[in-house]
């Protein structure tokens, strides 16, 4: 039997094609329910052995990511009164007050402003390199997109530390900027390279016909190229938001007090009260939120261009 | 409208030299063509024209201005592409509405001026659709809409009917002569299609490795060939060289194939060496008793007339005659030619040579 048939594929086929698919969706979609049930779990549930699918579900996991709590005799207690809100009655349960608010919010705050900073950087400066690679004649234009390239040819971890050396030269330790600037110069080169295929795709004819109609270069470019190329935009930031949302290494080592990002503050919730699985859980089960709704937001310009080039030719 | 001169215009890639110097004028109103086989440089000079590339030397006039090194935007003239290039997020409309947009016109204004477009295109139940499913001719419609929407200096249009299949080919070079008639503004035209060039054209300028051959009208070209490129290029099939060996002096009416003499215009130039004459496949008749003679090799036959093939002691000959005459293959005949229409040229440098019957058209060429 070719692999390549044209013809319909026979029952046995697709119920192993089916049940392939059924297999990966249950690898990739398991860990993923299991961090949100565990979000919703009671720290005592979270370590149950054999491990308990079926619970009660409490926000004490979500409660415990968002404060800082403190133990109290039950003196102090009693002379607070009965718990006024939802929040505090989880607390009560286990003779603690609630101190004040953790930073989870300030470190998910911190990712929203450089992730979606560094994405906003590297379109903007990726579309207009793009452009420019595509569409003149730029000197050495071959040997430029190569070393554009070869900066992804090792993992960037690799250079952490003359990084390190330069930011703490430059102050850019622990600065929003230093990490914007650094996630967009790390994805700078795959941005180019993308979008520099989308607007190859893009008949120079266009923006031609808009130079004869009157319109400048930069009209042109903003008017015409640009919504052809908005499918290959959208695809490319989602590709750079995931990688600056979700990176850990840099964030660890370049930023602590003022610009912490989401991903190396997580961990730092398992030192604080114990093995607060559930608390770790809601704050992983939180951080995917924004990306998953920038990509379904993105999703049919992804799909599109995704098979960009298979359609069209 | 407006008169374009193209002067000493000349492009270079890096070491590729696209067009060489090329000069010549388009009077105002006429429908000019650019021929040439693929890679000729016709459509470098047409973009040069446009502004759609900067000239690397020489300068190009629309009506006395010189516009050689402005940008496209500033030449007030429209370009037609062969793939269209419709904004294809855009409707119809939209498109046509495009360059008067960027004129800052107001909106009723250009509603009313793309009724009137769309009125002479026949394209007005179109208006509201998207561009992307529309057929090949209506497309070629609504880039023409784009392009006489603004009423520029002047038409340029590459190869416009190059996407179209056969068929419609032949009802849009009507419609566009027609729409230039109408509307008299200047056209340059670039094409590979030697018929769509003399069918359309009031003039073809006729060009090959980036240099000119010739320009002028079609018939003009077309009965006197400045250089073997232009003879061989126009017509279909193209006129027949007689290569011989010998001598043609200044004054002479004559010149000698093998046993035969061949009577020729009067010529004005004297030339020696390696010669060919040029007979068109139409002004040979196979006469028995013609003195030159040939053994037909081959006969197509094409409704009205037939092409008959002939060997001759100076190569293959081609021969265009009625098709009630019956011709036997592999039988030897005369071939006479009329003596008013042969030019001869000097094979090396591939021109004509100057005779009283080609002066006239090949001295202001």
């Amino acid at each position: 039997m070719s692999s390549y048939s044209v013809t319909e594929p026979s029952l046995r086929q697709k119920w192993m094609a089916g049940i392939l698919v059924i297999l990966y969706a249950v690898i990739t979609i398991l860990p993923l329910l299991w961090i949100i049930a565990t979000g919703f779990k009671s720290p005592a549930d979270a370590i149950a052995y054999p491990p308990k699918v079926v619970f009660e579900p409490t926000l004490e996991g979500y409660v415990n990511l968002f404060t800082t709590r403190t133990r109290v005799t039950e003196e102090t207690l009693a002379e607070l009164g009965p718990p006024t809100t939802w929040y505090d009655r989880i607390v009560r349960q286990y003779d603690m007050i609630i101190a004040g608010p953790s930073r989870y919010g300030e470190r998910f705050l911190n990712s929203i402003i450089i992730g979606f900073g560094s994405t906003f950087l590297c379109i903007i400066l990726g579309t207009a390199a793009a452009y420019a690679f595509s569409r003149f004649r730029v000197p050495l234009k071959d040997d430029l997109l190569f070393f554009i390239l070869s900066t992804r040819m090792m993992p960037p971890i690799a250079v952490a530390i003359p990084i390190f050396l330069m930011f703490r030269t430059l102050g850019l330790n622990d600065t929003h900027a230093g990490m914007i600037l650094l996630y967009t110069a790390v994805n700078l080169s795959l941005s180019v390279w993308l979008l520099k295929g989308f607007i190859d795709e893009i008949p120079v004819e266009y923006e031609e016909a808009a130079l004869i109609d009157g319109y400048t270069r930069f009209q042109a470019f903003y008017k015409v190229v640009l919504p052809q190329a908005a499918t290959g935009i959208a695809s490319t930031a989602i590709f750079c938001l995931i990688f600056a949302w979700n990176e850990y290494a840099f964030a660890v080592l370049l930023t602590s007090g003022t610009a912490q990002t989401a991903p190396p503050f997580i961990p730092t919730i398992i030192g604080v009260g114990g093995q607060d699985w559930p608390a770790v859980a809601a704050g992983a089960t939180l951080f995917l939120v924004p990306v998953m709704v920038f990509t379904i937001l993105l999703r049919k310009h992804l799909l599109r261009g995704i098979t960009f080039g298979a359609v069209r030719k | 409208m407006a008169q374009i001169r193209i002067e000493s215009l000349r492009k270079e890639f890096g070491a590729f030299t696209a067009v060489q110097s090329s000069s010549f004028t388009i009077e105002d109103g006429e429908f000019f063509m650019l021929l040439g086989p693929s890679g000729c440089g016709k459509t470098t000079t047409l973009r040069m024209m446009a502004g759609l590339e900067l000239p690397t030397a020489g300068e190009v006039f629309i009506d006395g201005d010189a516009v050689g090194q402005k940008p496209a935007s500033q030449r007030d003239i429209a370009f037609v592409f062969q793939m269209f290039a419709l904004y294809p997020h855009m409707n119809v409309r939209r498109n046509i509405s495009y360059p008067l947009l960027s004129q800052g016109m107001a909106r009723p204004q250009v509603r009313a001026k793309v009724g009137e477009v769309a009125e002479i295109l026949g394209i007005t139940d179109i208006l509201d659709r998207p561009v992307g499913g529309l057929s090949g001719g209506d497309r070629q419609r609504v880039a023409l809409g784009r392009a006489i929407v603004r009423e520029p200096r002047a038409f340029f249009m590459d190869e416009p009917l190059g996407a179209l299949d056969a068929e419609f080919r032949e009802h849009m070079a009507e419609e566009l002569r027609a729409l230039h008639d109408r509307m008299g503004a200047t056209t340059v035209y670039v094409t590979h299609d030697q018929l769509e060039a003399m069918q359309m054209g009031d003039k073809i300028v006729v060009m090959n490795h980036g240099v000119v051959e010739q320009f002028g009208v079609p018939q003009d070209i077309y009965d006197w060939p400045a250089t073997m490129f232009v003879a061989s290029f126009i017509g279909s099939p193209p006129m027949n060289f007689l290569r011989f060996d010998g001598m043609v002096g200044a004054g002479t009416d004559q010149v000698s194939l093998g046993e035969a003499t061949i009577p020729v215009p009067t010529q004005r130039d004297g030339a020696h060496g390696k010669l060919a004459l040029g007979v068109r496949p139409e002004h040979i008749r196979l006469l028995d008793d013609a003195p030159y003679r040939g053994e037909v090799v081959a006969a197509e036959y094409l409704g009205t007339t037939q092409i008959i093939t002939l060997n001759t002691p100076h190569g293959e000959v081609k021969a265009r005659i009625p098709s009630d005459r019956k011709v036997q293959i592999g039988a030897r005949t005369g071939l006479d030619f009329d003596a008013r229409t042969l030019t001869l040229f000097e094979c090396d440098k591939g021109r004509a040579l100057l005779s009283d019957a080609n002066a006239k058209v090949l001295s202001n060429g």
